[in-house]
């Protein structure tokens, strides 16, 4: 039984991997199945449409077609390593693998086998730290990044202080989760207001004992960092228990009109950052229809274009072609290997004048990264979500994280993987 | 004609004693070996090692111990993924406190430290039975998990509640972290399941084996002819749990590098353990293989045709890779409810009479 099955799979396999090295390989490690797929389907269709956008209009990067291969994870770390061995063998050139778990498997691996693993607004903070983390960039923010920014924004709503306020944070109980709570304690030791931590485990169906406590404590503001089915449920709650929307403020990853949606027009106010901007009204999508949707190329149903979820796949996307550009320019020839789009990725220059080009004005904030600095602005935007007309509105202006108190923790947790993992600094 | 039980005479005790003591299973034994130790090393590439051949080994342990509960003890027990966790902490603790001790030790040492959890967890096995067990070990899996989220000792008090394993050696060659090989992370969880599975089989076939099935058959019958369910039903526990224990503590350090409680030790897994142990075969060794193999490799296999050969949408191959899994289950344990292992008794009765039969 085991031998024929053995057999049986290698005869898969030899059909199923053969190497074409003549293309630009970027996985998409995408999840459209489980308790997450909700959130992963928008993202992965953005992610993949970019890329047939650019192959069906411009032939590529540089001349090069772009071969994007999906691999199904449903957000399952064991799936990931799976998905990660089966397609590096293609020629990949850089991963995105949407899940902070996978990330910190990958995150060693990766170094290992010297290919980028590129964490928009996810994965391991520290990454921000480019002389520690050689191989992985997460600009244009991070968790840490969200965290102050939500407090910041919260700051202008009263006046400037935040003395003597309650803020509590719901939290998805696992690596991505526990991030902001190290930021979040300093920051409120710095402003003074007080923060109460309310874990949501694993996949966060259940949640009546925290928004219980949520309404005996009273908080003044909530904090959430979830995602995948525990964002609808918490927004269902709070609508039970009617928390003032507009007090209530999710991370980019608590953002879409999936999340917002089952909970119908009680969910009006509901505010959620984001590092880049959201709906249909950008140049791009004229080309988008054009070349991919009308061509019945589009990734998925071809239900999520425009959609917030679908902008962040798409920006992830971007990112990267931009890189492979860079990394062209730079070696001079246009079949790139992964090492030199690793210095695309370090080299990355995104203008707002490269961002207008693209079609997408005011899209998000420019990016210069340097062989530090792998964490870029860490600038986000606050979003407020209108259910009568099913939009997402831009509630603030791009606001910057506060370095002074993230800058020392990430060099200390960065440190201490450094120390971990016997890493010397670079960019000296 | 083609498999003989009869007629393989012995003239010492030693040789009657031996592990195998039909010559035909010896062969095979020492012929799977062979393959499995001199041929598979020679071609095994990282997405082998990674995707089907550390996972299934890893499985296959976790699979033997929990045979040993659930299959010869016959205490039902849903907390496997539990005694993972604290194989896989206890290993982490132990390589981040004493870095200079060989890793082979520390799983040895995560999988005594995970019988004593075992044993305290077990003693409840002593007062209640059945379904009532399932629910105290059922406990047993959500408090350990709770536990390891709650307290940040257990995770060197890291922002993420993350651990991840450093890199380490056995005879220079490294086991863990990512300069590992593909050949050293198959050779080192191949040597640790060789000794488990030999250790299992042994004590499955000596007096602490015969105890336990006197227990799983009719307890106060056993009682009655003087064993002790006390100690019968602790050792159970503990050689079960040091067995998983030394699984766990493999899963973290040697297979995914990076883990996280909630997420790779959660029910799920306890679950899918059991099912491993069910379609292999309750109480036996090779059921815990077949198990371990069917639940690691047809999913994979599963992918690999339907996206890889036919070109599915990964989506939709996903969902039908659920229905089949899930379709084959039931249909195998309908056609055969005692699982893999009986499919090769019977299978073995057959040969012994083909080509002639009656």
């Amino acid at each position: 039984m085991r031998k024929t099955l053995t057999a049986l799979v290698a005869a898969a396999m030899t059909l199923g991997a053969a190497p074409v090295m003549a293309e630009l390989v970027v996985p998409n490690l995408s999840y459209r199945t489980g308790p997450y797929a909700a959130n992963g389907i928008p993202y992965a269709d953005g992610f993949n449409d970019y890329f047939t956008l650019l192959n069906e209009r411009d032939g590529g990067i540089g001349g090069e077609m772009i071969k994007s291969p999906e691999c199904e994870t449903a957000y399952n770390t064991e799936k990931g390593v799976e998905c990660y061995e089966a397609t590096k063998g293609e020629g990949a050139l850089a991963y995105n693998p949407l899940s902070t778990g996978i990330t910190y498997q990958l995150i060693p691996k990766m170094a290992e086998d010297g290919i980028t693993l590129y964490t928009p607004g996810y994965g391991r903070t520290s990454a921000a730290n480019g002389k520690v983390f050689k191989w992985v960039f997460n600009y244009p923010a991070n968790y840490w990044d969200g965290a102050s920014v939500a407090v910041k924004y919260l700051m202008d709503q009263n006046g400037g202080s935040l003395e003597g306020k309650k803020i509590a944070l719901v939290y998805h109980n696992s690596a991505y989760g526990k991030e902001p709570i190290r930021t979040l304690e300093e920051l409120s030791k710095k402003h003074g207001f007080t923060l109460s931590t309310l874990p949501v485990d694993h996949p966060g169906q259940e949640q009546k004992s925290q928004w219980l406590q949520i309404r005996r404590e009273k908080p003044d503001y909530v904090i959430m960092y979830g995602w995948g089915v525990m964002n609808q449920v918490a927004i269902q709650e709070a609508v039970n228990i009617r928390f003032p929307m507009e007090n209530f403020i999710g991370i980019w990853w608590s953002g879409s009109e999936n999340d917002v949606q089952a909970a119908g027009d009680k969910a009006t106010g509901y505010k959620a950052l984001s590092f880049h901007g959201t709906g249909m009204d950008y140049p791009v999508y004229a080309d988008m229809k054009k070349y991919v949707v009308d061509t019945g190329k589009a990734s998925g149903a071809g239900d999520q274009v425009g959609t917030m979820l679908y902008s962040r796949g798409m920006y992830a996307a971007i990112i990267i072609s931009e890189a492979i550009r860079k990394a062209q320019e730079l070696a001079g020839k246009s079949a790139v290997n992964a090492a030199e789009v690793r210095d695309g990725f370090e080299n990355l220059d995104l203008t707002e004048a490269r961002l207008v080009e693209l079609g997408l004005p005011d899209f998000s904030q420019p990016i210069k990264a340097s062989c530090e600095n792998h964490g870029g602005p860490g600038a986000a935007r606050v979003f407020q979500w209108d259910a009568a007309s099913k939009k997402w509105n831009a509630a603030s202006d791009w606001i910057t994280s506060d370095k002074d108190v993230l800058d020392p923790l990430i060099a200390e947790d960065s440190a201490a993987f450094a120390k971990e993992s016997g890493i010397e600094e670079r960019c000296k | 004609m083609f498999y003989r039980e009869a007629g393989d005479f012995k003239t010492s005790y030693s040789e009657d004693g031996q592990t195998f003591p039909i010559k035909f299973d010896r062969l095979r034994f020492y012929a799977v070996l062979a393959v499995a130790f001199g041929v598979i090393p020679l071609f095994i590439n990282d997405y082998w090692a990674n995707a089907v051949a550390v996972p299934f080994l890893i499985y296959a342990i976790a699979a033997i111990g929990l045979n040993i509960l659930v299959g010869y003890a016959g205490q039902v027990s849903l907390g496997t993924g539990g005694f993972m966790a604290v194989g896989a902490y206890a290993v982490y603790k132990l390589m981040t406190a004493f870095p200079e001790v060989s890793i082979f030790i520390h799983v040895i040492l995560a999988g005594l430290i995970t019988a004593a959890v075992g044993v305290v967890f077990g003693l409840p096995s002593l007062r209640i039975k059945g379904f009532y067990l399932a629910v105290a070990t059922l406990a047993a899996q959500f408090f350990l998990v709770w536990l390891f989220n709650k307290v940040p000792w257990f995770y060197n008090y890291s922002a993420s509640g993350q651990i991840n394993a450093p890199e380490r050696t056995v005879f220079g060659v490294f086991v863990t972290g990512a300069q590992t090989s593909a050949m050293a992370k198959y050779m080192f969880c191949l040597v640790i399941l060789t000794l488990v599975a030999l250790v299992a089989r042994n004590l499955t076939r000596g007096t602490v084996g015969r105890k336990w099935m006197a227990i799983r058959d009719m307890d106060i019958a056993a009682e009655i002819i003087g064993v002790n369910p006390l100690t019968t039903k602790l050792t159970a526990f503990a050689v079960s749990s040091f067995f998983i224990g030394i699984a766990g503590a493999l899963f973290f350090a040697v297979y995914l590098g990076a883990a996280e409680v909630g997420e790779s030790f959660g029910i799920q897994k306890s679950f899918l353990i059991l099912f491993m142990v069910i379609i292999g075969g309750l109480g036996s060794i090779f059921g815990s293989f077949a198990g371990a193999a069917f639940l690691v490799l047809l999913p994979v296999f599963l992918k690999n045709v339907l996206v890889g050969t036919l070109g599915w949408p990964t989506d939709l191959a996903a969902h039908i890779e659920l229905m089949i899994v899930g379709g084959l289950i039931v249909v195998f344990l309908i056609a055969e409810p005692h699982g893999i292992a009986q499919l090769w008794r019977v299978a073995k009765e057959k040969l012994r009479l083909w080509p002639f039969p009656h």
